[in-house]
């Protein structure tokens, strides 16, 4: 990636030759310029991989890839100054153990997404290994969007932990640890068992959820297409190279022919092997379909905690209601709905009056914490739906724009491959009419 | 070698053989008039450099030229003043289907526009189907033995894998029926043939009682079976045996590749059309990226389009001329087994003679004599044939894969217009969209 893509005075638009390239620096430069953010204040870079060897949890040796993260502060370049970076060095799973915490402690933003754990939609020449060096790189570059996207996000880039995590690289897991996050996360199974039962959730965050299906779907098959495509493309390009070797010995037995067949046969070379590059090229456009495949997910995660705030509130409520009623009945006697004690109070006699006040107390502390948490769940509730809301509309313009972006981007690239293919058949051409 | 003089050559046909020139002395002959004399440089108009290394083959410039739909129009008459020379043109269009009760046949029609004396009229038009260009090819082939025919389109199609009678088969016999009778009407021999001028003529080929009478003029070489075996073939001739032969392979190797990325091409056709289906379906759920959304569909659907045409194209015009190459080398060996066995047959009558002399002193026979000219006319005959068929195969695969290269051009090309303007739609709307948001 570009390293001049960071510097605020660098503006964004440009309506000359649209390559590429220029379109990740301008996504890059518009975080910049648009956020207050972490962003402003400092450069952020994954600069490298390695490889490393090491003990794991379980003490055995394995081998796994270190990203070196550079951070440079804003002020002392716009001063003129070229400090050094200052940096450290981060693994994967570090960088899972980052977003986990920042999708538990911020549960209404649509927290960025990593770039994919494994390779997958891989067409058969790309490798799936995770130690290819292709994959380590398009994996660095995902982890630094992924950091430039938290870094300048209006909410996301004043977090602690992140700070952290950029600047210190010892016993940065432990001060993560003693958040205590890992207890806030919500259990699975009662964010579904919410999703099925709640009765009243907002409408406008089931349409999101819809919508996060959908996005989901259509970037999936997207991408399984796409994959299929480069397949057989490849095969169509490498094909016209078996020309090349035929036109080769084709032209040992000819006189006049031969010079112009030989040439012509090396076009037909060049040409099968300029769809490695172009596929490799391609290969960009199917992470920025992923990145939003993954946010699409994201996106989800946000409408279910809706779903389970809203559930949860639904819940208290309808427990202060049924406290409130067994009150009712028990200081007027009069029994409104069939109840346990209701039964046996018929069946075996009223309980003592000691007994009735005791239980009345109890009733009138327990609607008093009951409607303490209604409070605490509306509230809980209400904010998460204006924060969310907030969110989910800064979500939805930079998707738009984002993969506006992709698809003209696309666009290009295809531009580009027609006029490579062009220039290989004219080439080749100009060898057949010297023939 | 005997040039000029008064002999009945086997392949005169019916023009007095005083008249007729060998054709390696054709330098003086009228027909073929070249533009500066040998190894002339024509320019075709991009600059090109056409090279005409064998004089005979000039007037068959022309003839070829007519062919070529693909050159520039300005392009098209280089020999303009030696078209004049051109006494004998043919044409093989209008395809019409037939059906009677014992059948269904497809005729084509054949114009022919001639100033030759060995036609009755200037101007002739007359149909035939494939059944009469057999019958040509068969009757030059017996009375010609010496040269090199033209081949013919496949005979047999398999019935339920080709339908006969679809557009793209009649095209394609059609031009390949054409080609066929333009390379014989080029011929400086074969144009003269007898036969040629009943097919070209005659109304009702069925009747061929009148062509018992030609056929009996000129004298064919009738080949001798059996008894002789040829020695040693001259190393020209061997040379020619090779390269047939390597040419032959290449030429199979080059139809597998050709036909293998038409199949892989189709595949990936297959699945562009399921991708650009993913994208018109996205549309449903998005708003503000509807359009740039069908706008990619729009332009994988074109590209498609265009891919599809690649491939008819190639299908229709490429695969069949290396096919009709593969034919056309097949004939020609048989020529060459032909011209050994007549060799076979002078040294084995030779040598005969030679022992028949060491005995009882009798002169040379006759007949030894006229096996030796024949050979003779023969080696003449076919190597004259063969410099004007290397120069012709020449012409032909330059066109045919300039047509190819043109072709994969040409669908880029439609490619590469319908991306752009959806680049220039999605950027128009993006500057309209900023400025509004600024004002």
């Amino acid at each position: 990636m570009a390293e001049d893509g960071r510097e605020e005075s660098v503006a964004a638009d440009d309506d000359s030759q649209h390559t590429a390239e220029d379109g990740r620096n301008g996504l890059n430069n518009t975080m910049v310029e648009e956020s207050p953010t972490l962003l402003r204040r400092m450069e952020i870079y994954v600069a490298e991989a390695e490889k490393r060897s090491g003990k794991n949890a379980v003490n055995m040796q394995e081998t796994f890839t270190v990203y070196l993260i550079e951070t440079r502060p804003m002020d002392a370049l716009a001063e003129g100054r070229n400090p050094a970076p200052d940096s450290l060095w981060r693994r994967y799973s570090e960088f899972e153990l980052l977003r986990n915490y920042l999708l538990v402690s911020f549960p209404y933003i649509v927290v960025p997404p990593l770039p994919e754990k494994r390779a997958e939609f891989v067409w058969h020449k790309l490798s799936a290994d995770n130690m290819d060096p292709d994959f380590v790189e398009r994996r660095r570059v995902g982890l630094e969007n992924f950091l430039l996207r938290v870094a300048s996000h209006p909410v996301l880039s004043n977090d602690k932990i992140l700070h952290h995590f950029l600047t210190e690289e010892h016993g940065w897991k432990e001060v993560v640890y003693e958040t205590g996050f890992q207890a806030k996360a919500d259990s699975r199974l009662k964010a579904l068992s919410a999703t099925f039962r709640v009765r009243n959730p907002d409408k406008r965050f089931m349409d999101m959820k819809h919508y996060s299906d959908e996005l989901q779907s259509h970037t999936s098959q997207l991408l399984r297409a796409r994959a299929r495509v480069a397949d057989r493309l490849y095969g169509v390009y490498k094909v016209h190279g078996n020309y090349g070797r035929v036109f080769s010995e084709w032209s040992a037995i000819e006189r006049e022919m031969g010079d112009g067949l030989q040439s012509a046969g090396h076009h037909m070379d060049a040409y099968a092997a300029s769809i490695d590059d172009i596929l490799e090229e391609e290969e960009h456009y199917a992470d920025q379909l992923k990145e939003y495949l993954f946010y699409a997910e994201a996106l989800r995660a946000v409408c279910r905690k809706h779903e389970l705030t809203q559930f949860e509130l639904e819940m208290a409520t309808q427990d202060l209601i049924s406290k409130k009623q067994q009150h009712e009945e028990l200081s007027t006697g009069i029994v409104r709905t069939f109840s346990f004690k209701g039964m046996t109070n018929k069946l075996f006699g009223q309980e003592a009056p000691e007994q009735r006040e005791a239980r009345l107390k109890l009733l009138e502390e327990l609607i008093e914490e009951g409607e303490e948490a209604v409070k605490d769940k509306t509230v809980e509730c209400e904010e998460h739906v204006e924060k969310a809301w907030v969110d989910v509309q800064r979500f939805k313009e930079q998707k738009d724009k984002d993969l506006r972006e992709a698809l003209i981007n696309y666009a290009v690239m295809q531009v580009s491959m027609c006029k490579k293919g062009i220039q290989m058949w004219s080439n080749a051409k100009e060898c057949f009419l010297k023939m | 070698m005997s040039v000029g003089a008064p002999r009945a050559l086997a392949s005169s046909g019916q023009k007095p053989i005083t008249e007729i020139l060998h054709p390696l002395s054709a330098a003086e002959e009228p027909l073929s008039v070249t533009v500066g004399g040998d190894k002339q440089e024509m320019g075709l108009t991009n600059g090109t450099p056409v090279e005409t290394s064998s004089p005979a083959s000039t007037s068959s410039l022309f003839n070829r030229l007519q062919l070529d739909d693909d050159l520039e129009a300005d392009v098209r008459d280089p020999y303009a003043d030696s078209t004049e020379m051109r006494d004998l043109f043919v044409t093989v269009d209008d395809p019409k289907k037939h059906v009677s009760t014992m059948e269904t046949y497809i005729t084509y029609r054949v114009s022919t526009k001639t100033s030759r004396v060995e036609f009755d009229l200037p101007e002739y038009c007359v149909r035939r189907r494939y059944q009469d260009f057999d019958w040509l090819r068969i009757k030059l082939e017996d009375s010609q033995p010496t040269h090199l025919i033209p081949p013919l389109p496949e005979k047999f199609v398999m019935k339920g894998v080709v339908d006969r009678f679809s557009e793209e088969f009649v095209e394609t016999r059609m031009k390949a029926l054409d080609k066929f009778l333009k390379r014989v009407a080029d011929h400086p021999v074969l144009s003269f043939n007898p036969h040629l001028n009943a097919f070209l003529t005659v109304k009702d080929l069925n009747k061929r009682q009148g062509l018992a009478l030609l056929s009996k003029v000129g004298e064919s070489v009738k080949h001798v079976a059996g008894g002789y075996k040829l020695r040693a073939r001259p190393a020209e001739f061997c040379a020619m045996g090779e390269y047939l032969d390597t040419f032959n392979q290449k030429l199979g190797t080059i139809d597998r590749i050709a036909q293998r990325i038409l199949k892989e091409q189709s595949e990936y056709l297959t699945e562009l059309r399921e991708y650009g289906g993913v994208y018109s379906s996205w549309v449903g759920s998005e708003e503000e990226l509807r359009r740039p959304l069908e706008g990619v569909a729009g332009c994988v659907t074109t590209s498609c389009g265009a891919l599809e045409d690649l491939g008819d194209n190639m299908s229709l015009d490429f695969l069949p001329v290396l096919r009709e190459y593969v034919l056309y080398l097949e004939s020609i060996k048989n020529v060459l087994r032909k011209r050994d066995q007549s060799q076979a047959e002078y040294e084995g009558r030779l040598e005969a003679a030679i022992l028949r002399k060491q005995e009882d002193r009798t002169p040379m026979p006759l007949e030894v004599e006229k096996c030796q000219d024949k050979v003779e006319c023969f080696n003449a005959d076919l190597k004259a044939d063969w410099e004007r068929w290397q120069s012709n195969k020449r012409h032909d695969f330059k066109q045919l894969l300039t047509g190819m290269a043109d072709r994969n051009i040409n669908s880029y090309e439609k490619s590469q217009a319908a991306w752009e303007s959806l680049i220039t739609l999605l950027q128009d709307k993006q500057t309209e969209d900023k400025t509004s948001e600024t004002n």
